[in-house]
């Protein structure tokens, strides 16, 4: 096994209750990788991303991530609370800490500093005494993803990032993950952006029920299936 | 109001009725505290169907002439953890399981009366709840596990907040959101038995359920609705009790009123807010 490998996947294929979502998996990721999962609805991308987390076991084949829970930050397709939970955004964020925290029963002084700076990284520092699902989808999205950044030293994994952002959220977005894989970070992204994908990742995977393609976006702009995927996006 | 004043006092010249008013003060604390996470879980039910568990427990102490606590917080902790259980194996779901497991327990407590004691007013008792139910070693025991449930409440608080806002996250990032499901059921278990003398089966977990959904009217972090629900379920608890003496009505179910009434007032407020 190499040192740097982060994630490996041999013929590994996850699904639900005994039913494969997505087959045939076989790719691997090393330290400060930036990995984007494209393809269809339906695809299997989430699937994937529960399997990467280790919230579902392989049905077949073996698949391995080499990075510590606690040094994992996830940011969710939806928000998986109720719409009408109480809390507050500076509670959510500091949950992100929680996994540091071990055995401790409170938040400590530099749990609480590194809440309010991911707040501010995500412009959200004005917003921690609001109610988290009284503020728009947008601003939701940016909540979690302070709260990921809370949890995440070594391993990233955002689901559709991008969704519900203006372009310029977005912009914004992308800067600042090119920055945390700067700092080390490894980086995986659920996305329908694909010229974002060309332009950052150092790796693609598109999925259909299956792997259909891994590797360099280079050589994923060359496939038919490449050029066909891309090309639709331009035509939206 | 003098004579509501003199009555009062007269009540806290008992020394049975202080007993209980502590001990029923702790119960509403914790299970207010745990109604938040419960009611957000979308366990609510999970009260109900434990303290139909407690019920038949009840029944099989009074039988076995044993002390009715020590029988039943094993027997509903393990009700609990059995439900738990139950409900994430998907195969029954979660509302069906607590059908399952609640009218199963009531039936063999029934049965279990109908061969032994019969209906008297112990029975009387653990259905609807009495105030004059608990005995010195009740007092004792009950005021031990109401203070363990507030100190773990507080140790684990921010991990219960964790695994009831986002139960995947918790786990994607290491958490055992598994065991601190089976803390928050093992520590509602308690309060629903010891609760239970008190309230009657029939009624303790609208002291789970009332608080929570009462403060979630008005607020809108997880702290304030934590620290509201505790206040307004005392405040229920007490005067529910107050009056419970002086119409000289049943303790549990006048709490629940008290409950109700607070709730309707919280409507009203948040309803008035929107609108101003």
């Amino acid at each position: 096994m190499n040192l740097n490998e982060l994630v490996n996947m041999k013929d590994a294929s996850f699904g639900y209750e005994g039913k494969p979502a997505v087959t045939e998996l076989n790719f691997s990721l090393k330290k400060g990788d930036y990995l984007f999962i494209v393809g269809e609805n339906g695809g299997g991308k989430s699937t994937l991303v529960g399997g990467l987390l280790g919230l579902r076991k392989p049905l077949s084949g073996a698949a391995h991530v080499h990075v510590k829970k606690n040094r994992v930050g996830y940011l969710p397709q939806q928000t998986a609370a109720q719409k009408d939970f109480p809390a507050s955004v500076y509670e959510v964020v500091i949950s992100g800490r929680l996994p540091k925290t071990g055995l401790m029963p409170f938040y400590r002084k530099k749990d609480k500093a590194a809440a309010l700076q991911n707040m501010e990284k995500l412009n959200v520092a004005d917003l921690r005494k609001k109610c988290f699902r009284e503020l728009s989808g947008g601003q939701q999205r940016r909540v979690l993803l302070a709260r990921a950044l809370c949890s995440a030293d070594e391993l990233l994994v955002l689901d559709e990032p991008a969704a519900g952002l203006d372009p310029e959220s977005t912009r914004e977005l992308y800067l600042l993950l090119e920055r945390l894989r700067g700092d080390g970070l490894t980086l995986i992204m659920v996305s329908h952006d694909t010229a974002n994908a060309l332009r950052y990742a150092t790796h693609i995977l598109h999925l259909g029920g299956r792997q259909e393609f891994f590797g360099s976006p280079a050589d994923y702009a060359a496939t038919e299936l490449g050029h066909r995927y891309l090309g639709n996006c331009f035509d939206d | 109001m003098t004579e509501i004043l003199q009555m009062i006092k007269e009540m806290l010249g008992y020394q049975f009725i202080v007993r209980s008013l502590i001990v029923g003060v702790l119960v509403a604390l914790c299970a207010a505290l745990l109604g938040v996470s419960l009611v957000l879980k979308r366990y609510s039910m999970i009260g109900d169907g434990l303290s139909h568990v407690g019920f038949g427990a009840l029944a099989l102490s009074a039988a076995l002439n044993a002390e009715p606590l020590t029988v039943s917080i094993p027997i509903v902790m393990a009700a609990a953890f059995l439900l738990l259980r139950l409900s994430e194996n998907s195969k029954i779901k979660g509302d069906a399981a607590i059908a399952l497991i609640s009218t199963g327990a009531l039936a063999v407590g029934v049965v279990i009366i109908s061969q032994t004691t019969g209906m008297n007013t112990d029975v009387n008792n653990y259905m609807f709840g009495s105030i004059l139910a608990m005995t010195g070693t009740d007092v004792k025991i009950s005021v031990f596990f109401t203070i363990a449930v507030l100190v773990l409440f507080v140790v684990f608080y921010n991990k219960i907040f964790a695994v009831t806002f986002d139960e995947n996250y918790a786990r994607a990032t290491g958490v055992h959101a598994g065991l601190y499901n089976t803390i928050i059921a093992l520590l509602t278990s308690v309060v629903i038995v010891v609760g239970m003398r008190m309230t009657g089966a029939l009624l303790i977990s609208s002291l789970i359920i009332f608080p929570a959904l009462t403060s979630m009217r008005l607020c809108r972090k997880w702290l304030t609705v934590t620290i509201c629900s505790a206040v307004v379920s005392v405040v229920c608890f007490a005067s529910g009790v107050v009056c419970s003496y002086i119409f000289a009505a049943p303790t549990g179910a006048s709490v629940v009123i008290a409950n109700i009434i607070m709730f309707g007032l919280f409507s009203l407020v948040a309803r008035v807010r929107k609108a101003g």
